[in-house]
């Protein structure tokens, strides 16, 4: 059985990184004591496959996780068992049953949305918005790697929060190999990153999946 | 004055900025927090060094749990923030906090420092003045946290003497039920800091450094300890609990990557060996074990509540835990399809630790470690580790043919009495070793030698003799790297310096605390770390104070000197230690003290608390009647020449 677990990543796990995230996972689950698969080989571990890096510092409400179980299990059961093992900063959504065969998470992703609050969004940067927007290419260096920022960015636009804080929406490719990272673009738009938030709010998948 | 939600709202700036922020959020599952204004005690744990290495420490671990579970009590962490983050939070302004509620330092009743080793002083320095608490003992005052500290290196608490309050000599679970509590009526009836002093030097295992002052001879050596205040106890002997505590099973699992990032159980305390280097094999004991069933029960509810994927089952010498075949089976059978790792260190040289590591199936054979400390069977008796070659090379083989493709050797140069034939020997045995692996398995077969520099340590037999100077260690060194070089073998060695720093650290005198206090203020920090380790800091802070390095770490001490830390007694006897150092020169060994005891001290010491615990649970004879029933040792003469 193939499940994907939607869940959020909050305040308290903003700085565990991608990989310290899957260890944080697999360590949820081996609590439920589900009955989880395990990789083979000399380390088995619970086979678990989560979508898209999410950068250091940000939180999100829409991470996604594929597990595979070795029993049928009611989905309210899992839900509840999850919720009731899940430690601080992981708070976990909803559960999907996905075909087995379904394709690979990371395959599917597309693009990611984002959300931005600082305190440094003001009337100027809309101008700022419209020039990366109205520009062809935006060459950057990230690791020492030259790269064209552009093309990964879907959609930017600065609207208002219920509350009437300003904030900076972002969509941007999550492909493998073609990942674009909100904290490049809030870079490009002089926003500095020491007091902005970054927030995922959405993984879009390809229409296939 | 600055409060939790000012350091927060600073913190969330900085640490986007810093090398793995992770190391300072807390908020890890498992973690205890409480409401502060309904606690009468608040306790800091402080282990020296980062939060990597600080949470794999199972002296915090046990200590936060316990406090915690006092209503009355709270117990949060606090790790030496990395240089990067050092440098962040003084240009913040930012106090250094503990991870739980983000207070700072200064907002709490006690700091525990864990000190299990000496090159954590600098950092110890160094945290309380990140934390805005005056550095000096003497400079405190009723508002400034009681500032205590324990573990190994505590054995000689005197080079650290001017910074901490009090010390706990030996185990810690007990006594700081008595601190807290001691700590709570000098709140509710107020008094000086010396009052708090003075009834805390009252508790069994509790050193109070302020209350005894030291005297030395012209020549330098030190003399005796007077007291200051007539009530405190002279000697200090350590502290012990009778029986080994419920493991603690409810470990924080941190959010990043850790050392030893896994479940640590302690299977059995003390060793009965008597390796005569060995610190913690001659202040840990008496042997006390863990039943089998408490170990199982411990790993479950362990499992339960952190999901950990590794168990560790620690001891000093697992091969002599008693039910150690049954235990391994039991684990491997209970748990196997929980797949679980299970580590089992410090096995013995013999085919039997072969059979117990296969037992536990441990998928991965990675590498097997072994560790003869030394390559002559002279060498080896010198240090009561006899093992034969022979012996050796048989385990080694059978390690090979059962598919482990890598053995790691521990050794250590600069033993008392060493050659440069004994360090040659160390590369012979290597690639002897090496020889069984191609015969096995052939190329694949490989030999890591971790070989690092003796230092002697207090309360050991060896605490009479000469550290290595730096070009014997040189010497000694450039011939392994020498010859263990080619396709299979690896060397690793420690760097001379840091060796001679341990060496000096561990043996100081009050006088140390200066040169301690003189190397942080010439910025030595990190000192266990080769990267940030700066020996000509603490030449410079040597010069500055007017002391010799090389009084503390080269000078053979005559056999009646009097050792600075005599009066911290980890209840063995001199003239055992002295009697067992004698015996080495004449490469004479001791057996394992379960089938003789040696006197070393324990038992005439602790007589009451064995007849109270009879049994399995010691390791030591019982005692039964008003007398103890040792067999006698023979006379020693000392042998001509001797210092």
């Amino acid at each position: 059985m193939r499940v994907r677990i939607k869940f959020a990543k909050t305040e308290t796990m903003r700085f565990t990184s991608h990989l310290d995230l899957h260890r944080t996972l697999e360590r949820t689950f081996r609590r439920t004591q589900l009955p989880m698969q395990y990789s083979k080989g000399f380390n088995p571990r619970p086979r678990i496959n989560l979508a898209a890096a999410l950068p250091l510092g940000c939180t999100s409400q829409a991470e996604l996780v594929d597990v595979w179980l070795t029993e049928e299990i009611q989905v309210k059961t899992l839900k509840s068992r999850l919720i009731q093992f899940q430690p601080p900063g992981i708070e976990f959504q909803d559960i999907e049953v996905i075909p087995t065969d379904a394709a690979k998470l990371q395959r599917s992703i597309q693009s990611a949305e984002y959300t931005v609050e600082s305190d440094n969004i003001d009337a100027g940067l809309q101008k700022d918005v419209d020039r990366i927007l109205s520009t062809k290419h935006i060459e950057r260096e990230r690791r020492g790697k030259v790269y064209d920022l552009r093309p990964l960015i879907h959609a930017i636009e600065i609207t208002q929060a219920t509350t009437g804080e300003k904030l900076i929406k972002m969509r941007l490719s999550a492909m493998e190999g073609a990942t674009g990272r909100p904290d490049e673009v809030l870079n490009e738009l002089g926003v500095p990153l020491s007091n902005a938030r970054i927030e995922r709010t959405l993984l879009i998948l390809s229409e296939a999946n | 004055m600055m409060n939790s939600t000012v350091i927060q709202g600073k913190l969330a700036r900085i640490l986007p900025n810093v090398q793995k922020p992770g190391r300072y959020t807390g908020g890890e599952l498992n973690q205890t927090t409480k409401n502060w204004g309904e606690i009468k005690t608040r306790v800091a744990l402080a282990f020296p060094d980062i939060y990597d290495l600080g949470m794999s420490n199972l002296g915090i671990a046990i200590l936060y749990d316990l406090i915690n579970k006092r209503a009355d009590a709270l117990a949060e962490r606090v790790y030496a923030p990395w240089t990067d983050m050092e440098i962040a939070l003084r240009e913040a302004a930012i106090p250094l906090y503990t991870l739980e509620s983000k207070r700072p330092l200064s907002d709490f009743d006690i700091i525990g420092f864990s000190l299990p080793y000496e090159t954590l002083y600098t950092n110890t320095l160094n945290m309380l003045d990140l934390g805005g608490i005056p550095l000096f003992g003497s400079e405190r005052t009723e508002k400034d946290p009681l500032i205590i500290a324990g573990g190994h290196a505590t054995y000689n608490a005197e080079p650290m003497h001017a910074f901490i309050d009090a010390f706990v000599i030996g185990e810690g679970e007990d006594v700081i039920t008595e601190i807290i509590e001691v700590h709570q009526r000098w709140k509710k009836n107020g008094g000086s800091r010396k009052v708090l002093l003075e009834d805390l030097s009252k508790l069994w295992g509790v050193y109070v450094p302020s209350l005894y002052e030291a005297h030395y001879n012209t020549d330098g050596t030190f003399a005796h300890m007077n007291k200051l205040a007539p009530q405190a106890p002279l000697p200090i002997i350590k502290r012990i609990v009778p029986k080994l505590p419920p493991a603690t099973t409810d470990m924080i699992v941190p959010f990043i990557d850790t050392v030893h990032n896994r479940i640590p159980i302690e299977i059995m305390r003390g060793c009965t060996r008597g390796c005569r280097f060995c610190h913690a094999g001659m202040v840990t004991r008496p042997v006390r074990e863990r039943s089998v069933d408490e170990v199982l029960e411990a790993i479950e509810t362990a499992l339960k509540k952190t999901g950990f994927e590794e168990v560790g089952l620690l001891s000093l010498s697992s091969s002599d835990y008693s039910h150690v075949l049954e235990l391994v089976n039991a684990v491997s059978e209970r748990f196997s399809d929980r797949h679980l790792a299970i580590s089992l260190p410090s096995l013995r040289i013999e085919t039997f630790s072969v059979e117990l590591m296969d037992a536990l199936k441990d998928a991965r054979r990675g590498g097997f470690t072994l560790a003869p400390e030394a390559a002559t069977e002279r060498m080896r008796e010198i240090i009561n580790k006899p093992v034969s070659t022979e012996q050796l090379l048989i385990t080694a083989r059978e390690i090979y043919q059962r598919e482990w493709t890598t053995i790691k050797l521990y050794f250590m140069i600069g033993h008392p009495s060493e050659t440069l034939e004994d360090v040659q020997a160390i590369a012979d045995l290597c690639k002897a070793v090496l020889a069984e692996g191609h015969k096995a398995i052939g190329k694949r077969a490989k030999v890591h030698a971790g070989v690092s520099t003796f230092v002697p340590k207090p309360h050991t037999p060896f605490q009479w003799v000469p550290c290595d100077t730096k070009e014997q260690i040189l010497a000694k060194q450039a011939l392994l790297k020498r010859e263990l070089r080619g396709p299979g073998l690896k060397l690793n060695w420690n760097k001379p310096e840091s060796t001679l720093l341990e060496a000096w650290l561990s043996r100081g005198d009050r006088r140390m605390s200066e040169v301690i206090y003189s190397a942080w203020r010439n910025g030595a920090k990190f000192d266990a770390w080769d990267d940030q380790f700066s020996y000509e800091a603490w030449m410079a802070a040597f010069d500055e104070v007017g002391l010799n390095h090389a009084f503390y770490t080269h000078r053979q001490r005559p056999l009646d000197e009097v050792f600075p830390w005599e009066h911290l007694d980890a209840t063995l006897r001199k003239k055992f230690l002295t009697e067992d150092y004698l015996w080495s020169l004449r490469g004479q060994t001791r057996i394992d003290c379960r089938e003789q005891c040696f006197a070393c001290g324990i038992l005439p010491t602790f007589k009451e608390l064995r007849r109270e615990n009879p049994g399995d649970v010691w390791q030591c004879p019982e005692v039964k009647k008003r007398s103890v029933h040792v067999k006698k040792t023979p006379d020693v003469v000392p042998l001509e020449g001797m210092p």
